[in-house]
């Protein structure tokens, strides 16, 4: 393959998979409302967007919904990962293979399963059943990333630190958090991407309102165009865009 | 350090209530009637209508997603890859990375605007003299709403295992006389399979498993298993059919997956874990999601 | 860089927390002065909601819903409470029968004295208990003039292989079962089996000509002309006419579907009192007038039709004459065999 061969075929790729978020962007400064064809220029949508109370409180949602699971799911997954490494090989093993099951099965089996236990345990479906779902799928990925840095701690460490006379606190204060804080924060970003980015899982478990990005998008793509979504679209892309050059520039600024 | 063993407490508990109990629900629903009564009737239900040939219908489309998937993702993957510059290769793997960012319904949505019949795609071919598509709303926008959702996740850990690769293995075969395609055919491809097996289950499992992607693009007309698993519990309401139809999803994905060597699946969990360190700045993590396991 | 992503993450959990924890502690204050509406998608002007909380200082927690079956699963396996819904005919008899209706208190509701005699004591509500009209509105065609040549009089046209890939159904099961038996010559309320049967058979042959079941995407298909027919309600009907000037409304000779639309009070609402301000406040005229140029829809009062803009009050689609009403049927609640149209409805979609 030469080297023009190989450019052409990644562009075309490329193009397919920007396609749509160019699409977004452009339409969401077209002043129509009508699909594929181009009227004006006009920034109607993104004053719509503002005004428009149901998508921000979906926003607000989704954030606050992933900040609580991320912290929880953060917390109860890294001590649940630093016991597990103490546990007996079968024990462990065992507790592993359920810890699994979440992250094979498809997203619209542990939706179903979460529907059901609430409706059994008698659980309204709203902003506190949405948290409960996402604490449920997140935490297995912050154990899966805790639990390498944990295997790599030599076992000599905390018992160095228990010979000089350290207490249990202590050791895990001092010791093993600050050897597996990436693992610790690397769980605690995916935490928070996945339930950011969920749909099945908040789809099948909230209610009363309590919408967020990807569940109102998805009820209001039913309901027919709306190019205020266009706008929103391109607000979290351009946001993402401008964390990533910043994060970019400020790390090029340390080196 | 016996003493850290209590720590897990809340995990177990909140493992055994989300994960085990939940589960039990699903099957223990599957398994009774309206009344609470132990019954099959479900299963015979399933295996009896038209619902069963919806699951070999996503089956069909499924597979076709994952097949077109490893078609277009293996050769960038390789592309990649084989460049010399890191920077490139970085590049190169961002500028895949960076749509994922985007609400994925949102850019599913985005393909309505483009295939409709009066859209952009149609728009740009009538400029060039051709005639219309009518793509939307048919199997095919639904197996292009899936390639375009999963692809990054068929690249990525191929793109990740041939990185890895021994670049001594290569120069080795071609010293001893293998041609290019030989050394691809021999050496690279059946070294990358990991990382392809990888790919496939997490192509997979999404594709046989969405209704989000076709009710989108499907228009309706396209019902895979997971629509009929959705319209179980959000139309018809009867959650007791639906779960004994996740049930039968269930059983049918953990048999697909025992059919992946379980010591190629282990290769790929080491060197996929070794990406999230490696990558897990740039990838956003969710790119990582089936492939972090401790084993 | 990652140093950078989890700061970015714990300012953005902070910042949410934050947020949400201090609106929290303000609702927790009014927690008891809240109404819990649960609509139709697209059926309501926002602006009229924000008034209400004006007027009244009731807070108005509102989510959608796509179909009448949608919202009675929600309702049915609770986990919900809603204080305000609005189903179809059909649907609040299906419910009243099995006790889910709170009766109103009318002497909270004055403003239903608005509401011409002819939209009360329905088959639907025979004691005038449970509801209170919101629209009404009839089932039809609607078509492109310059895709289709032959006359829209039936519902035949819809199986016209002519028209393959241009023909947007609904995807509701009563709706397109209706249809198909209002086209045999059966009831749209049709309980025989068989009867049932031929008009599965009906809908499987008509499925290779669908382009797509959809329900609220239609009526920007049509304005953009993609479709050359499309089942609608003439509330919808009405507004894509308006955009695009080729399309036309037809009701098949057949006979077709009269609906309404009512509110209702769930009866585990925890708000009655406030949904009754709701219903009383969505009665009064001038605000049905507002919802109905918003919407569309067809309203059931003389005094808030005459508020509304001249075009729309002498719109035909949106309120026939008499003679095309009289041949219209209201959906019924089909009991039990409510679970045969659903099979049905699977078996059509699922080929």
């Amino acid at each position: 393959m030469t080297k023009f061969w190989k450019r052409t075929y990644l562009t075309v790729i490329y193009a397919f998979l920007y396609a749509p978020i160019v699409v977004l962007i452009v339409f969401s400064f077209n002043e129509g409302k009508t699909r594929g064809s181009w009227d004006n220029f006009s920034l109607i949508w993104y004053q719509l967007l503002i005004e428009d109370a149901e998508i921000l409180s979906a926003v607000k949602n989704t954030f606050f919904v992933a900040a609580v699971s991320t912290v929880v799911s953060t917390i109860i997954g890294s001590l649940g990962a630093i016991g597990i490494s103490q546990y007996r090989k079968n024990l462990r093993n065992a507790l592993l293979a359920v810890n699994q099951i979440p992250v094979m099965n498809p997203d619209i089996v542990i939706a179903v399963g979460l529907m059901v236990l609430y409706r059994s345990l008698g659980l309204d479906f709203g902003r506190l059943s949405l948290i409960l779902s996402h604490i449920a799928f997140t935490v297995p990925y912050v154990v899966l990333s805790v639990l390498p840095k944990l295997k790599q701690m030599p076992q000599t460490l905390p018992e160095a630190a228990m010979d000089l006379g350290a207490t249990p606190a202590q050791i895990l204060w001092k010791v093993i958090i600050p050897y597996i804080k990436p693992g610790i924060f690397s769980g605690a970003l995916m935490a928070f991407t996945l339930s950011v980015d969920d749909f099945v899982v908040s789809f099948f478990t909230t209610g009363h309102g309590v919408e967020t990005i990807s569940t109102l998008v998805f009820s209001m793509a039913r309901r027919g165009i709306n190019p205020e979504i266009n706008a929103l679209s391109a607000l979290i892309f351009g946001t993402m865009l401008l964390l990533m050059l910043i994060m970019n520039l400020r790390t090029k600024s340390a080196e | 350090m016996k003493h850290f063993k209590n720590l897990s407490a809340p995990y177990v508990v909140w493992a055994l209530i989300f994960i085990v109990v939940s589960l039990f629900m699903v099957i223990f629903y599957a398994f009774t009637g309206e009344t609470g009564q132990f019954t099959t009737q479900h299963f015979v239900r399933f295996f009896s209508g038209s619902t069963l040939g919806t699951l070999f219908q996503s089956l069909k489309i499924a597979l076709i997603s994952t097949v077109i998937c490893l078609i277009i993702g293996y050769p960038l993957a390789y592309i990649i890859a084989m460049s010399t510059s890191g920077r490139y290769r970085a590049t190169a793997i961002m500028l895949i990375v960076i749509p994922m960012w985007m609400n994925f319904l949102l850019r599913t949505y985005a393909w309505v605007t483009i295939l409709s019949k009066n859209g952009i795609l149609n728009s740009l071919l009538r400029m060039v003299g051709l005639g219309p598509l009518d793509i939307l709303y048919t199997d095919w926008a639904v197996v292009l709403g899936m390639v375009y959702n999963f692809l990054p996740f068929m690249i990525l850990p191929i793109y990740t295992v041939l990185e890895k690769m021994d670049q001594g293995l290569i120069e080795a075969a071609a010293d001893l006389g293998c041609n290019k395609v030989l050394t691809f055919v021999k050496v690279i491809f059946p070294l990358s399979l990991p990382g392809v097996v990888s790919g496939v289950a997490m192509v997979f499992i999404p594709a046989i498993s969405t209704f989000e992607i076709t009710a989108l693009l499907g228009g309706n007309k396209t019902n895979l298993i997971g629509n009929v698993i959705e319209q179980q519990f959000t139309v018809t309401g009867d959650w007791h059919y639906g779960s004994a139809i996740s049930v039968v999803l269930m059983l049918f994905l953990l048999v697909s997956l025992f059919f992946t060597d379980r010591e190629e699946r282990d290769k790929v969990h080491a060197s996929a874990s070794d990406m999230v360190d490696t990558h897990q700045d740039v990838a956003f993590p969710e790119t990582n999601q089936q492939e972090v396991h401790y084993d | 860089m990652k140093k950078y992503g989890l700061k970015i993450v714990v300012a953005i959990c902070l910042v949410a927390i934050l947020c949400v924890t201090s609106s929290c502690s303000d609702k927790a204050q009014n927690e008891k002065n809240i109404v819990n509406i649960y609509n139709w998608g697209e059926y309501i002007d926002k602006d009229l909601l924000t008034k209400f909380e004006e007027e009244t200082g009731v807070k108005v927690i509102y989510s959608n819903f796509n179909t009448n079956e949608d919202m009675y699963v929600k309702l049915k396996n609770g986990g919900s409470n809603y204080d305000v819904v609005v189903p179809s005919d059909y649907m609040i008899e299906k419910m009243s029968n099995e006790d889910m209706l709170r009766p109103i208190n009318w002497k909270n509701v004055p403003n239903l004295k608005y509401v011409d005699r002819e939209y009360l004591y329905h088959s639907y509500d025979p004691n005038q208990k449970y509801s209170a009209p919101f629209f009404w509105g009839t089932l039809g065609i609607v078509y492109n003039t310059t895709l289709v040549e032959d006359p829209v009089e039936s519902w035949e046209i819809l199986w016209n292989k002519k028209y393959e890939r241009q023909i947007v159904m609904l995807d509701s099961s009563r709706d397109s079962i209706g249809i198909a038996l209002a086209l045999l010559g059966y009831s749209m309320n049709a309980t025989d089996f068989d009867q049932l049967k031929e008009a599965e058979a009906l809908l499987k042959e008509q499925y290779p000509l669908v382009y797509a079941y959809l329900v609220d995407q239609t009526k920007d298909i049509m304005i953009n002309g993609e479709a050359a027919l499309a089942v609608m309600y003439s509330g919808d009907a009405v507004e894509a006419l308006s955009e695009n000037e080729d399309l036309a409304y037809a009701i098949p000779l057949e006979g077709s579907n009269l609906w309404f639309d009512a509110m209702v009070i769930p009866a585990n609402a925890q708000h009655p009192e406030n949904a009754e301000k709701f219903i009383n406040f969505m009665l009064a005229p001038e605000n049905a007038a507002q919802n109905a140029e918003f919407i569309w829809y067809s309203i059931p009062s003389t005094a808030a039709k005459e508020l509304l803009e001249e075009e729309l009050q002498n719109s035909e689609v949106a309120y026939p004459p008499k003679k095309v009403l009289e041949k219209l049927e209201v959906f019924r609640d089909p009991g039990d065999m409510v679970k045969i149209y659903d099979d049905i409805w699977q078996e059509v979609k699922n080929q």
